[in-house]
């Protein structure tokens, strides 16, 4: 189980913040995958990864990054802090 | 060190007086806030949301290696989330040093890297409605005048 978190436009686009997620998926593409092929809110918010960041337990990643001991998984639009 | 992302309001002018203080080293300190602004007039609020946990964790890591590169003897980051409204102060950024060169760099750094890869997203929302603030590609190209 992985801890997926979701902000900004991702987190409206799929209607909720976070949910727990039953997964062996190896990588966050597996992941990405398995999560468009749920439902149609999934597919619209990872219609395009290029507009979308990752972060694993806290750390931005790459899309090809395992997820082998990996607990929380966030998706978000670039950040536009400052 | 001192990092704080919070809801409330800061007093810029209190936070510079107690900044960099007691030590006979710092010759220089360089500070920067940021204003909510309103560009195309109508801007009746901003929202600022955050990824606790992982937003002060990320500025803590980009003010460690300011630190470092810089030598500074101490460095302050306040930023804010929630509603805020043009005119309001949404972050700041002071650094302390031996010379004003150090500070002023580590000061644009830090502000090049809160802007980029710091985890906050901006909504605005006006008469016409809401909408997410997109990353800008200059932003994204100003991170690579510090490799």
């Amino acid at each position: 189980m992985v801890e997926v978190m979701y902000f900004a436009w991702v987190r409206e686009r799929i209607g909720e913040p976070r949910e727990q997620v039953d997964t062996n998926a190896a990588t966050v593409a597996d992941l990405v995958e398995e999560l468009r092929a749920r439902e149609e809110r999934y597919a619209v918010a990872f219609s395009d990864l290029s507009a979308l960041r990752v972060a694993l337990d806290q750390e931005l990643a790459d899309f090809d990054a395992p997820l082998a001991g990996v607990r929380e998984v966030a998706f978000f639009p670039p950040m536009t802090g400052g | 060190m001192d990092v704080r992302v919070q809801g409330d309001a800061f007093d810029v002018g209190a936070e510079l007086s107690a900044f960099g203080q007691g030590d006979a080293n710092v010759g220089a300190v360089v500070s920067f806030t940021g204003i909510v602004r309103d560009v195309a007039g109508g801007l009746d609020r901003m929202e600022i949301e955050h990824y606790p946990g992982m937003t002060e964790k990320a500025i803590a890591t980009m003010v460690d290696k300011a630190s470092a590169r810089w030598g500074l003897a101490d460095s302050l980051v306040i930023h804010r989330y929630g509603v805020m409204r043009p005119g309001d102060q949404i972050m700041m950024v002071a650094t302390a040093a031996r010379h004003r060169v150090a500070a002023f760099e580590a000061a644009e750094f830090l502000m090049d890297y809160l802007k980029s890869r710091a985890p906050f997203w901006k909504k605005e929302f006006g008469a016409d409605g809401s909408s997410w603030v997109d990353a800008k590609d200059e932003d994204e190209d100003a991170l690579s005048r510090w490799d």
